[in-house]
């Protein structure tokens, strides 16, 4: 695979601690431009997958390409181009908002230090921190400390934008901004991947997604791609539904109990068996089809099957 | 590439900024500067004329000279109230960054394991200049306010002006800071290896109280030389005329050494860390 046109590359990308393996053989592929979607339960992996992209703990085997230049190596021509936010903000809590990023600009030598006070400015206008720029940042609520840590983000002009949930601790306004906010970004050309766990919010937002589960990558593709690789779902509403059962049932499906008492359901689990031809088998049996209905797998759906069902956090 | 735009002294700005606007930076200088005021209002206020001859170094000379309450008060403050100070400064470089989760940010901005390391160390050291002449030159402020000043015999018996005797408490406040920069570099290294900045700082002046009671132990003689605290108190030597180096120049020889290897480990150990906080 060539590089050209990732903003993310990693190859069999794996990271030990101890005995675990909380990234197993991850191979990501994220196309410049898109806002890709990185999902997964708790404990999936996600944010040390993050932490090992941005090289701030070694891989313990495979590859990284960051924009281009291999990470760890090229650090330093890389990460300047890109924004983070890292497993939720961090703050000085004796500083103010404005000298919190002030701090965090001036780390990066590649930063101009006279155009400084005029970024962090810009920084916290666009997360609607300005009113409370000057205000000490420990007297600021989770959703501001969030609001300042993608600000952080922000604070010189990015190629790339990894961000760690990013709507974490935010009001539904808050949200609402943060996703225009990426949508706006996206508009001017930057490849912006967002981890979350929020299935609803990577539906909003992203047009890729990839999927983790307990250390491995377990689906990455389009939203579309991820959704048809799921089970589809027919749904007959007729007054004939003894017989409609035995149809179904004689085409290899299973029909399941349904609380309206003229539908019938089944999820199309037969291989090559599409949709049309169950209604056709339905009409040719004289069944009176009143509606007939297939729907794609819910990205929930689809995600419980890729990552498991039940509330344990994988160990 | 982007351009680098500067050497990246913006980032050392920073940290003497950080380090300066914090309460507890200040509540520490405060401490120190107490001490002398502590030392000169005792002296002054319990003051019957009569040398007792007990005390610390110096001690009896106050009440003729208020210039010698800066010596003593840094007699009194290097075993035990700098290291303490230097121990929270220094123990705290990086585990404090981990501990508040900053570290990640300052590594992604990029800052540089290296850099960050070196800016950590230039801000610890300069908190060792500023908590000596700390303790300086409030002793020479209150002891000015509270007792007659004038010219100072020295330890070889000559006597000195007040502007040379000053010159001599600056060279001396040089002294104690070159004497404090290998407990820093400690502490640098201890700091890396935590993400508990408590932990660090206790670590570190645990270690300059240790080394203290090794020098202390005829028995280990042959070590002497080899403890960071081996010349802490030997800026006598300032007090002589003419002014003698040899122990500033052992001592400087020393504390470079100690940078050295510290140094070298705190970079060993925070070039390869695993940043997880």
């Amino acid at each position: 695979m060539s590089g050209a046109g990732l903003a993310i590359e990693t190859h069999g990308l794996t990271k030990v601690f101890g005995r675990q393996k909380a990234v197993n053989g991850v191979d990501l592929a994220v196309p410049r431009g898109t806002v890709f979607g990185f999902l997964g339960p708790n404990g999936s992996g996600k944010t040390t997958t993050i932490r090992v992209l941005l090289g701030l703990a070694a891989a313990s085997s495979g590859e990284i390409r960051l924009l281009d230049g291999a990470m760890p190596k090229e650090a330093r021509s890389v990460l300047p181009r890109v924004g983070a936010l890292v497993e939720g903000p961090a703050i000085y809590p004796f500083l103010s908002g404005r000298a919190n990023l002030q701090r965090f600009d001036a780390a990066d030598r590649h930063t101009s230090p006279t155009t400084r006070n005029q970024r962090v400015d810009a920084a916290l206008e666009r997360v609607g921190l300005s009113h409370a720029a000057k205000k000490r940042a420990h007297a600021y609520s989770l959703g501001m400390k969030q609001r300042l840590g993608i600000a952080n983000a922000l604070l010189a002009p990015r190629d790339l934008l990894i961000l760690d949930e990013p709507t974490n601790g935010l009001d539904p306004q808050g949200t609402r901004e943060v996703r225009s906010l990426i949508r706006s970004l996206s508009d001017d050309g930057t490849t912006i991947f967002v981890s979350s766990h929020l299935l609803a919010e990577v539906e909003q937002m992203c047009t890729m997604v990839a999927v983790m589960s307990a250390g491995r990558l377990v689906a990455q593709g389009s939203l579309e791609e991820l959704r048809a690789a799921g089970t589809v779902r027919v749904r007959v509403t007729t007054p004939d539904v003894a017989d409609a059962r035995r149809v179904l049932s004689g085409l290899g499906l299973h029909p399941e109990p349904h609380g309206r008492d003229d539908v019938v359901a089944a999820e199309l689990a037969v291989p090559g068996l599409l949709p049309e031809a169950v209604n056709a088998a339905l009409v040719r049996a004289d069944v009176r089809v009143r509606g007939f209905e297939a729907s794609g797998a819910s990205l929930e759906d689809r995600f419980v099957a890729l990552t498991g069902e039940g509330f344990d956090v994988a160990g | 590439m982007p351009a680098e735009r500067s050497l990246g002294l913006t980032l050392v700005l920073s940290e003497i900024t950080v380090l300066f606007r914090r309460l507890r930076t200040w509540a520490m200088i405060g401490a120190l500067a107490l001490i002398p005021i502590l030392i000169a209002v005792v002296v002054r206020v319990a003051s019957d004329g009569s040398a007792s001859g007990r005390g610390p170094a110096f001690l009896d000379s106050i009440t003729q000279n208020g210039l010698f309450v800066s010596l003593t008060a840094l007699t009194v403050a290097i075993p035990l109230f700098l290291p303490l100070t230097i121990g929270v400064v220094a123990g705290d470089t990086i585990a404090g960054e981990a501990n508040l989760g900053t570290l990640r940010y300052l590594l992604v901005a990029p800052a540089g394991r290296l850099r960050l390391l070196l800016v950590k160390y230039a801000g610890a050291a300069l908190f060792c200049l500023v908590a000596t002449l700390t303790v300086v030159v409030t002793g020479a402020i209150i002891g000015a306010l509270l007792f007659p000043v004038g010219p100072v015999t020295l330890l070889s018996g000559d006597t000195v002006g007040i502007t040379g005797y000053f010159g001599r408490l600056l060279l001396l406040a040089l002294y104690v800071t070159v004497s404090l920069m290998g407990l820093s570099a400690i502490g640098l290294f201890i700091s890396t290896l935590t993400t508990i900045p408590v932990g660090a700082m206790a670590a570190t002046a645990a270690l300059a109280a240790v080394a203290q009671i090794l020098g202390a132990l005829p028995q280990l003689e042959w070590l002497h030389p080899w403890l960071f605290t081996n010349y802490w108190l030997g800026f006598g030597d300032f007090l002589r005329q003419p002014l003698v180096w040899n122990s500033f120049l052992d001592n400087a020889l020393l504390q470079f050494g100690y940078i050295a290897v510290f140094g070298t480990l705190a970079y060993g150990r925070f070039s390869t860390k695993d940043v997880l906080s």
